[in-house]
């Protein structure tokens, strides 16, 4: 079984659409979607949910106002300024670190446990599908996609699938190092523009941090040439092989909007495209 | 004025809106709240006089002082910390785990014996510079750092409250979103009108909600796609800022890090006129209060 990881650093290179039309050629695989805080790819596989669970994590301060005797401590002690002048908790800034309720002389501080978010299995039509939805300004985003990346994988080994595929989140921060950890190879999506060539660049260094080997392709070739030239030099000079160019075709967003995956909505050149690319991965 | 620009999804166009609005208007500094993939410098193409290293802390253990009773562990709410209890043949040891800690100073701090000491790590460096008369700020998170956090704060430490200062948040709506819009005076929203688009819309909507900050939307590539983040604003009451039309011009422009109001100053009036729609809007909300 291998996990496959699309990432892009830059966000809107083309991540989701590229995922969706891999879910659409792949067959045995599980899909999981680990852009936790703002997931898409639900909006083209039209999963049918079968199974919800809580995902409980990390905890928030809570100061009982009949015990406090606005002595300070709390809010000479906490680093991350949570704890407002008129002594109650501003939940969006605790991280809950738990110091305060570990010193408070008056034990007027309780920790309580946040439901983080929802983590779904469901059913779609290119088979299983496992995604969440992390709670409004909540944190945890990695504990959730290192959970739901779990799930993927014993689901994965226990139907005796070939493939995880897996639609990671913009960025290099928590939820993309665990996006990628232990993934077995990392399909970097970037554009032809100045920000795509330097994101991918530090998305390229983040997977070579975790040694997970990396393929790339340019999304939208066609709208800058000479910086499709560039990405592709820079790719050359770090061994990365570039195994796909989609051109910029106005069928992805009409497929997008009717909820589709490029593949089944029409015969189409990104669509052919991606078929080369999932036969360069496989 | 604080204005941060926001999207929920990445690649709407929070760069250009950001940089071109700050090209327009005068007395502005800029802050790169982006840390994980900052790309305004590489429009503006600052002059950089200074940097600054940004650390955590992250606990030390003095192994001499150490008994190894294990509060530090226990006071860990992050599981940052492992402690080995000694026995007749092992001295016992503390294990810890820098890219887990969220720098709370719970360890040192309840350390019976004070044997724990708080070390800097660094996790990226932030950059201070200035393009012509605007002054510029970003962050640049080292590449395997986890908490991008901690290092927006550090940029955040610099705002400048005698100008119009302008942030360019990360993607998502977890937590390096609202360390970035948090304390903003009016937050701008980028989308654009696929479902994509309208899906994180939404949930940036909820987030700006909580947090209580006006905001309004502006729509990239407004002619592309359909009708329903219109649809959805109308019945929210959420008010269009902007509608910016798909072009070539723009697309060519920005793949090449060149902001549009340089190449095309017809644009410097259109970002003028967002920034009138966003005080409108402002005044209107602080009236309500």
């Amino acid at each position: 079984m291998k996990q496959i990881v699309v990432i892009s650093g830059k966000g809107g290179t083309g991540k989701t659409v590229v995922t969706g039309a891999l879910a659409a050629l792949a067959k045995n695989k599980v899909m999981v979607d680990c852009d936790v805080d703002a997931a898409d790819l639900h909006l083209l596989l039209h999963p049918e949910i079968k199974e919800r669970h809580e995902f409980r994590s990390g905890q928030t301060a809570v100061i009982v106002k009949r015990l406090c005797k606005k002595c300070g401590e709390c809010r000479s002690i906490c680093r991350f300024g949570a704890i407002k002048p008129d002594f109650s908790v501003e939940p969006f800034s605790c991280e809950g670190c738990a110091l305060c309720s570990q010193i408070c002389p008056q034990g007027a501080i309780r920790m309580e446990e946040n439901v983080a978010g929802e983590w779904f299995i469901s059913d779609t039509r290119h088979g299983p599908f496992v995604h969440a939805k992390l709670g409004i300004a909540e944190e945890n985003s990695g504990k959730l996609v290192a959970k739901i990346r779990q799930i993927a994988k014993e689901l994965a080994e226990k139907s005796g699938l070939d493939y995880v595929i897996i639609d990671g989140p913009p960025g290099i921060g928590c939820p993309v190092i665990a996006s990628l950890s232990g993934a077995d190879c990392a399909l970097i999506v970037t554009e032809p523009t100045l920000s795509g060539l330097h994101d991918a660049g530090r998305v390229m260094e983040l997977a070579a941090h975790f040694n997970i080997p990396v393929k790339l392709i340019v999304n939208k070739y066609d709208l800058n040439l000479l910086m499709t030239g560039k990405i592709e030099e820079f790719c050359r000079s770090r061994n990365v092989p570039v195994i796909g160019k989609i051109v910029f075709d106005k069928t992805v967003v009409k497929a997008l909007v009717e909820g589709k995956n490029i593949i089944d909505y029409a015969e189409c050149a990104a669509g052919d495209e991606v078929r080369r690319v999932w036969e360069g991965l496989s | 004025m604080i204005i941060s620009i926001a999207s929920g999804k990445g690649g709407t166009g929070k760069t250009t809106v950001a940089v071109n609005l700050a090209l327009s208007l005068k007395n502005v500094q800029f802050l790169d709240c982006d840390v994980e993939e900052p790309n305004a410098h590489l429009f503006l193409k600052p002059c950089i006089k200074d940097e600054v290293r940004a650390y955590i802390p992250v606990p030390e253990v003095d192994e001499v002082k150490c008994s190894h009773c294990g509060k530090c562990r226990e006071a860990c709410a992050y599981h940052a910390i492992a402690v080995l209890p000694g026995n007749s043949v092992n001295k016992g040891s503390v294990l810890i785990f820098p890219y887990l800690c969220h720098g709370c100073g719970a360890c040192s701090l309840l350390c019976p014996q004070k044997a724990i000491k708080e070390v800097n790590k660094e996790i990226g460096v932030v950059e201070i510079g200035e393009k012509e008369h605007l002054q510029f700020v970003h962050g640049r998170l080292n590449v395997g750092e986890a908490m991008s956090p901690p290092l927006i704060r550090q940029v955040k430490k610099l705002i400048n409250p005698t100008r119009t200062v302008i942030i360019d948040a990360p993607p998502g709506t977890s937590c390096p979103v609202i360390t970035a819009v948090k304390g903003s005076d009016f937050c701008v929203l980028v989308t654009e009108p696929t479902p994509f688009g309208l899906n994180d819309l939404i949930l940036a909507v909820e987030v700006l909600r909580k947090l209580q900050i006006p905001f309004g939307v502006v729509v990239n590539r407004s002619d592309i796609g359909d009708g329903k983040v219109e649809d959805y604003c109308r019945n929210e009451h959420i008010p269009i800022l902007m509608n910016i039309s798909f072009s070539r011009e723009i697309a060519v422009s920005y793949s090449e890090g060149v902001p549009i109001v340089e190449r095309d100053v017809s644009y410097q009036d259109k970002f003028i006129n967002l920034y009138i729609n966003i005080c409108g809007i402002k005044n209107e909300a602080d009236s309500c209060h």
